[in-house]
């Protein structure tokens, strides 16, 4: 075995613990943190059938987002929506068989390639030319847009200008998930590609890419509306009492 | 008197470009060290204040889903950039929610997170030092803890956690505001915010008895401290005397006069607002909610009824339970705690009161969505009943009824920009902008529909709005009660 292959194998393995133990963590972390007080944003929802509801709403469509900004919800719903189509055309390296929905949507998954580069550069360009966000952008937010925009064109790069061996590419990754290990081609265009995401993959669970399972640990969204019906329970007792 | 220039309302809402730093000077008294004291706080900035403050975090996070998620979530999208309406009046960017919350995440990261220890510059992190400690009593003293920004927030993120997180800080290591810590003292040592003892009570409700009848030849009750009554009524204690507060308790005595509803006021406690909500202090909080308990049970009352005030809706509709209950000595057929304006609609409902609309039809009213019963709480047992029943309330009361623009209303509602602790005379300028939001939203209601009064259900709306209106050439008592516009229309006694 090459030592490049040594190194990816060993790089991807390191990534996917990191993003699974990290996430799983910080999860387990805000599931434990005690919510001492009832704090939905109402209206709210008075149950919690309801709650499911508003965060189905606010997960599919960013209903929130849409309500704020326009400009914001339609680079940031193209960008969510067009990455889960390009995610899921990627299953085909990770499935022998393909399942025969992700070879139909093969096509559909390219084209969101696009859509998903376009929402990011709309949001990028506002970091710079409205003042308000010019002024909240850190280095990091930056970064951030300049590496998924880097994944998406380093993956565009391969399917229409400098193809890869596709085939030793779903080996490789089957040897990952089977522990028998592939040689992986050493292209520089999927070099890039891979290392990319092994880096979102790491920095997932140290960064603000945990928007995404904090969302569901918000309590300002996902407490229904019941204070009067049901006695939300104190999770700390008062240091001091009245005099 | 100040040294500032109102803004000048503009046909249209439009949000400034940033002007960095135009409200670093804004800054509220500092309490001195008896008053700090009183309520548990050290009296001055202590000699370790930097890894106390620190540690403080650390315990806040650790007790805090909302804290810790909200720390972690945010995107610097961008969506709340423009919500908040001390931003819109004072164009400071540190006052756009997600600036202000970068004041506590940049801290936050820098002890707490990896990024933030090792590549601090990279994710903006920053140590905690005098510089950041100015800084955050000034900006998170302007923040009125309204909860705007939380309803447009991608993630749900409420600044105003975060705000109350940060001053809970400051008052651990020494530094707290004046206004607010002063206040949290009287009301746990005398009963409520304005240090008004048990006689003085007497008197005052004993005055207003004596105007009922001088103007409506009916006797009308305002009991304190009856034993044996069946409700117990909390208000803030602006309704004893403050105009158009006062208008409003009349008000709540002539709905329970006419519907023939036995009642009391407690000296005990008798003031609804909880200041301790906007220090962050949970401790504080719960030794003024439990004189409620107390009083409620002293008296044998069976029912607790909350009167016109916003943040203290809050609490009683969604903190109180958890703090001083269980409520299980009360009637369970009603809700705990119940809102005077859930009380008025339910009867007009029933047709139990008699209203003469025509009683004021010298005014064409709107009506100001107080921010923490829009977005902190509910009334009635239907998803937005907070919005419905005081205007229904309100119509039931006047013939002209019009709503402000659909984008300053409901839980798009603008603070009156005195909530959350800022309702003091040290923070005029910051009080006059932040209010401009709502200014522009009225002046537009009375251009197209001719609204000449702005009714509210909030002490601090109510006291803001007076001083406020004249800074933009309206008249202070263009604001008025919920109540207010019931007892002019009530029709007490018998068959008329």
């Amino acid at each position: 075995m090459s030592l490049l292959t040594i190194a990816f194998t060993l790089l991807f393995y390191f990534a996917a613990l990191v993003l699974i133990i990290g996430l799983g963590l910080r999860i387990r972390l805000y599931a434990k943190t005690p919510a001492p007080l009832r704090i939905p944003t109402t209206p709210a929802p008075l149950t919690t059938a309801g709650v499911v509801g508003r965060m189905f709403f606010e997960v599919t469509l960013f209903r929130s987002l849409f309500k704020a900004n326009k400009w914001i919800w339609i680079f940031g719903w193209l960008f969510h929506a067009a990455l889960l189509l390009v995610l899921l055309r990627h299953l085909r390296y990770f499935t022998d068989p393909v399942w025969s929905w992700v070879a139909l949507m093969q096509p559909l998954g390219a084209y969101a390639a696009f859509v998903m580069i376009a929402g990011l550069a709309g949001l990028w360009a506002r970091r710079f030319l409205v003042d308000r966000v010019r002024y909240i952008s850190s280095p990091s937010d930056h970064l951030m847009l300049a590496l998924l925009i880097a994944i998406g064109l380093s993956g565009l790069g391969m399917k229409y200008v400098a193809a890869t061996d596709i085939v030793a590419v779903k080996a490789f990754f089957l040897g990952l998930m089977y522990f028998d290990w592939q040689p992986i081609p050493g292209d520089p265009l999927l070099m890039l590609h891979l290392v990319l995401v092994a880096v979102l993959m790491i920095i997932f669970p140290f960064s603000k890419l945990l928007h995404a399972p904090g969302m569901f640990f918000a309590p300002t969204r996902t407490q229904p509306d019941n204070a009067r019906e049901k006695r939300h329970l104190p999770t700390r007792a008062a240091t001091r009492q009245a005099s | 008197m100040a040294d500032f220039d109102t803004p000048v309302l503009k046909p249209y809402p439009v949000i400034p470009p940033i002007e960095i730093g135009s409200m670093a000077h804004s800054k509220p008294y500092v309490a001195k060290p008896d008053i700090q004291g009183k309520i548990g706080f050290p009296g001055e900035l202590i000699d370790n204040w930097q890894q106390v403050a620190i540690d403080k975090m650390g315990e806040l996070v650790d007790n805090s889903r909302a804290l810790r998620v909200f720390l972690d979530s945010c995107v610097k999208c961008g969506a709340c950039t423009d919500k908040c309406h001390y931003y819109l009046g004072t164009s400071d960017p540190k006052n756009m929610p997600v600036a202000r919350q970068d004041l506590f995440r940049s801290v936050y990261r820098r002890y707490y997170t990896a990024a933030g220890k090792y590549f601090p510059g990279l994710v903006g992190a920053r140590d905690l030092d005098q510089d950041v400690l100015d800084e955050w009593y000034s900006y998170f003293h302007q923040c009125s803890q309204c909860r705007r920004c939380s309803v447009y927030c991608p993630y749900g993120i409420d600044t105003a956690e975060i705000s109350m997180a940060a001053r809970e800080i400051m008052d651990t290591v020494g530094v707290g505001q004046k206004y607010c810590n002063e206040i949290i003292g009287k009301a746990q040592t005398i009963g409520n915010n304005l240090g008004l003892p048990q006689p003085a009570l007497l008197n005052t409700l004993e005055g207003l008895e004596e105007d009922i009848e001088d103007e409506t030849g009916v006797t009308v009750r305002l009991p304190l401290d009856q034993h044996g009554a069946d409700i117990l009524l909390v208000t803030p204690s602006a309704d004893f005397f403050a105009e158009p507060h006062v208008d409003g308790l009349i008000g709540y005595a002539k709905v329970f006069h006419q519907a023939g509803l036995s009642w009391t006021i407690s000296s005990h406690a008798s003031e609804a607002a909880n200041f301790g909500m906007f220090i962050g202090s949970y401790d504080n909080m719960q030794v003024l909610a439990q004189r409620i308990r107390e009083a409620a049970l002293e008296l044998g009352v069976k029912r607790i009824v909350f009167g016109e005030c916003g943040h203290a809706w809050r609490v009683a509709y969604n903190f109180l339970n958890t703090l001083a209950g269980p409520f299980d000595f009360l009637d369970p057929n009603y809700p705990m705690p119940q809102h005077i304006c859930e009380v008025t609609y339910d009867l007009l409902q029933r047709n139990a009161l008699r209203m003469d609309k025509s009683a004021n039809d010298d005014k064409v009213l709107t009506f100001h969505d107080s921010c923490n019963v829009a977005r902190a709480s509910r009334m009635g047992n239907f998803e937005g009943g907070q919005f419905v029943i005081p205007r229904e309330v309100i119509k039931a009361s006047c013939n002209h009824y019009y709503d402000m623009p659909s984008d300053a209303i409901q839980e798009a509602t603008f603070c009156c920009g005195g909530g959350g602790g800022l309702l003091t005379d040290d923070l005029i300028e910051l009080r006059v902008k932040g209010s401009l939001p709502r200014m522009e939203a009225l002046k537009q209601a009375v251009d197209d529909h001719g609204v000449t009064h702005m009714a509210a259900i909030c002490a601090i709306c109510k006291s803001q709005f007076s001083k406020i209106l004249p800074y933009y050439g309206m008249e202070m008592d263009q604001i008025v009660s919920v109540h207010q516009l019931v007892s002019d229309a009530i029709q007490l006694g018998g068959d008329h």
